[in-house]
């Protein structure tokens, strides 16, 4: 490919190539940080525990992970509607799920739920998380049982 | 028996590794003497590291529970395959199978590189050396794979259902060929900044192993992906995990160090940036592996963690990654720069290419590693979720696609844009054309979407710019036209099928992500569903016994739009050993589009069952594998084929 250069006969001298480069980059950085801290303000979810739901006072609709154990004898199936209690030991929030939970949920284990509060106070789940075995807590799950007492590592866990 | 000669055999290779990375650093500057004598360590190394890998194999495939690793990941009942991708479906495993590439790979470094000068060869295998001694050591004394369990469990605790799928025995092979695959060019750095000699020689060496581990790469993410997707049940393909971005990341950096060496290749500038994306790279690759096995982050990927390892993974990391970056700055300023260029040329179009991938990769680790941060300095558990990640990944991608089809049209050094534009107007002109037409069919559900297809059919159409130039299409007879059209080095051709599979990609993402469909409801067989035109009769329900599990299958009936009728299984399985349920999704591919069908657990005789129907999903795997593609016909370019010729000789023979 040999393209002359008609356009711009006279060429950029090196100072200002080296300038158009550095702006350039400054530029495109510029941009990145400011998305990425725009992003890490309005687009992280805040992990809690229903302890910290409780203590918190979570506004309704806003997006939250909730996680914990499911409680024995809560979960009721109607149907794709499911309702189940998540519960760190101390303090208990109601959730209600419509779809097909994960093969591993069940009652007694750890659980992850993405959603937000109704205005009723019960936790909608947009998404409960599965996981790739019946082993696994998820760290923040533990997390939240150990500050709550409630961690017992030998129940089967 | 076979064990113990295995364990010897991984030990034999670690301090061979040993002597190697002392012996190399040492003598290098003896030059081809020492370079024979660690070519044949290297191949030694990668000899007794089969040995080892292979005892592994032939102990899970006999069932021989008397190995610790069999006996908690194996069952006699598996199937042959899933034995034999279970060596790797655990952490120790897993370590076996990574140090076996890395060597593989620096035997084929042994193999292929006997024209590389002495000195330059010494060091990049002595650097192997000391990565294969670095793992081989982690592997013997934190995780030793060998362990005997005395006395032997007459049968296994099996392998995670979840992993018992033909995507175990390829996924972690192509990934892991991936990762190690760019070890050679983290070598080749050190070689480089130890040995004070950097030229465009060295890119040129450098390149074909970037090319061939970055194409593993783009294979073992997409296969990742595909997994995920059948696998999970969760219907999605991509979740913006810790474990996925940590693939995602050196995938970024590998894509603009293939550019940036280019760029050194040709024009020998740039030299320090590549020499910085090499280790930058294979750095990302190492925390790839490691950083989600240190049981730090959590992850629904997470098979392997074992936090009492993690303060040892850590350090290994540090000291290799730390190590490089100490070299780099210590040495980087006595590599002299060449090359001008002005900014709107093929140069600078290529940096546009790394600054932007550079800067995703940043705005991507960013986000997998703050919530970590987070919780070490405040204790505030938070998740970065798909939103950050489409806000920033999103807006740096898009200026990218944008000018990316102008990269190949422009000349090196000084380039005309208007010139460029010119040419570039046809495809324009037929993306604008599919954009409205789909938009006008589809119906806009997404505001973006339209803008999303435009990046997509503008990056798939303008990558064929290049061939109709230099083809001279429409301006000469349509033979000559042809002849030229073979005739051009395959490199045209493979960065044009590059570029279209990546529009390829982007079209699927944003078709599936805009039109797709999900229906969730209660379905009794003799029941109907209906959803985007498809019909879902469920025909009925049974139990049904597998190898090592009892099924619960579901048939349905599909009837498309067209009128033609599949027969499908949905299923769940539960596992004898373990006692553990996966579902197994049902998925028909009519034409590039996909109907999913996934099935809950029964409560009293009524299922629930979830379909999706995701239009176009699979062009964001078949654009994957047209760039892996892309990256096989350059390697076979005959400038890579015919080996690096002699230093210096080529820099007169450079087309403009």
């Amino acid at each position: 490919m040999s393209m002359p250069s008609a356009i711009r006969k006279k060429g950029w001298s090196r100072k200002q190539k080296r300038l158009a480069l550095i702006a350039g980059l400054a530029l495109v950085l510029a941009l990145a940080t400011t998305l990425v801290l725009v992003a890490l303000r309005d687009q992280i979810v805040f992990f809690y525990s229903p302890s910290d739901v409780i203590a918190r006072e979570v506004a309704a609709g806003q997006p939250i992970r909730l996680g914990g154990l499911v409680k024995d004898g809560s979960w009721i199936r109607d149907g794709q509607d499911n309702s189940f209690v998540v519960t760190d030991g101390a303090q208990e929030v109601a959730a209600r799920y419509s779809g097909i939970l994960p093969d591993l949920f069940r009652e007694g284990q750890g659980v992850v739920a993405e959603g937000s509060l109704g205005p009723d106070g019960s936790f909608i789940a947009t998404n409960v998380l599965a996981k790739h075995d019946e082993n696994y807590i998820p760290k923040e799950v533990v997390d939240a049982l150990k500050a709550s007492g409630e961690w017992r590592p030998e129940a089967g866990q | 028996m076979s064990i113990e000669l295995g364990h010897f055999a991984l030990i034999l290779a670690f301090a061979i590794a040993v002597v190697s990375t002392v012996g190399g650093y040492t003598f290098w500057r003896s030059g081809q003497r020492i370079a024979l004598v660690l070519s044949q360590g290297a191949v030694l190394q990668f000899v007794l590291v089969a040995v080892a890998f292979a005892a592994l194999i032939q102990a899970f495939i006999a069932s021989d529970f008397s190995l610790l690793l069999a006996a908690s990941n194996s069952h006699s009942l598996k199937p042959l395959i899933f034995k034999i991708s279970g060596v790797w479906g655990n952490h120790e495993g897993s370590m076996v199978l990574w140090i076996f590439i890395l060597v593989a790979f620096g035997a084929m470094v042994a193999a292929f590189g006997r024209r590389l000068p002495g000195d330059l060869l010494a060091l990049v295998l002595a650097t192997q050396s000391l990565l294969t001694a670095a793992f081989a050591g982690f592997t013997l004394f934190t995780s030793n794979p060998f362990a005997r369990l005395i006395p032997a469990p007459i049968e296994g605790n099996d392998l995670n259902p979840v992993l018992q799928d033909i995507g175990l025995a390829i996924h972690p092979p192509l990934l892991y060929a991936g990762y190690v695959g760019f070890s050679i060019c983290f070598s080749f750095a050190i070689a480089a900044l130890i040995s004070g000699r950097i030229d465009q020689a060295w890119a040129r060496w450098v390149r074909p192993w970037a090319m061939l581990s970055w194409t593993f790469l783009t294979l073992g993410i997409a296969m990742g992906s595909y997994w995920a997707y059948y696998e999970l049940g969760w219907g999605g393909w991509w979740f913006w995990d810790p474990v996925e971005n940590a693939s995602f990341m050196p995938w970024l950096a590998g894509t603009a160090l293939l550019h940036s060496a280019l760029v050194m290749e040709k024009r020998n500038a740039l030299k320090i940036w590549t020499i910085f994306l090499s280790i930058i790279t294979f750095s990302l690759s190492l925390l790839g592996t490691f950083l989600v096995r240190s049981g730090i982050l959590t992850s629904v990927h997470t098979f392997a963690s074992d936090p009492t390892r993690g303060l040892v993974i850590l350090a290994l990391l540090a000291l290799v990654i730390g190590g490089a970056f100490f070299l780099f700055a210590m040495r980087a300023s006595t590599l002299r720069q060449g090359g001008l260029f002005a900014p709107v040329s093929r140069e600078g179009a290529l940096i546009i290419n790394n600054l932007f991938l550079a800067t995703a990769v940043g705005a991507v680790l960013v986000g997998t590693l703050y919530p970590l941060l987070l919780d070490a300095l405040v204790g505030t558990s938070i998740s970065v979720g798909a939103p950050f990640f489409n806000l920033t990944f999103g807006a740096l991608m898009a200026p990218l696609l944008l000018v990316l089809p102008f990269g190949p049209l422009l000349a090196w050094k000084r380039a005309d844009v208007v010139g460029a534009a010119q040419r570039l107007i046809g495809a324009a002109a037929l993306a604008i054309f599919c954009t409205i037409l789909i938009s006008a069919l589809g119906g806009v559900s997404i505001s973006l979407a339209p803008l999303g297809l435009l990046l997509g059919f503008w990056v798939a159409f303008g990558a064929f710019a290049e061939l109709v130039e230099r083809s001279r299409i429409g301006r000469m007879p349509l033979g000559e036209s042809i002849r030229r059209l073979v005739g051009l080095p395959r490199t045209v051709w493979s960065t044009a099928l590059a570029h279209f599979g990546m529009g390829v990609t982007v079209l699927g993402i944003v078709a599936t992500t805009a039109w797709e469909t999900e229906l969730v409801t209660t379905l009794n067989p003799g029941e109907t569903a209906e959803l985007s035109g498809y019909t879902i009769d469920f025909d009925s329900f049974g139990q049904q016994p597998g190898p090592n599990y009892m099924a619960d299958e579901a048939r349905f009936t599909i009837t498309a739009p067209g009128g033609s009728t599949r027969q499908t299984l949905a299923d769940r399985r539960t596992y004898v050993a373990t006692g553990m349920p996966t579902t197994e999704a049902a998925i028909e591919t009519y034409g590039f589009s996909q109907l999913y069908l996934q099935l809950g657990e029964p409560l009293n005789d009524t299922h629930v069952v979830r379909i999706w129907h995701k239009p176009y999903i699979t062009l964001i795997w078949f654009g994957a594998i047209l760039m892996a593609l892309a990256g096989v016909i350059s390697l076979t370019d005959r400038r890579v084929r015919v080996g690096a010729p002699r230093r210096a000789a080529k820099l007169a023979s450079e087309p403009a």
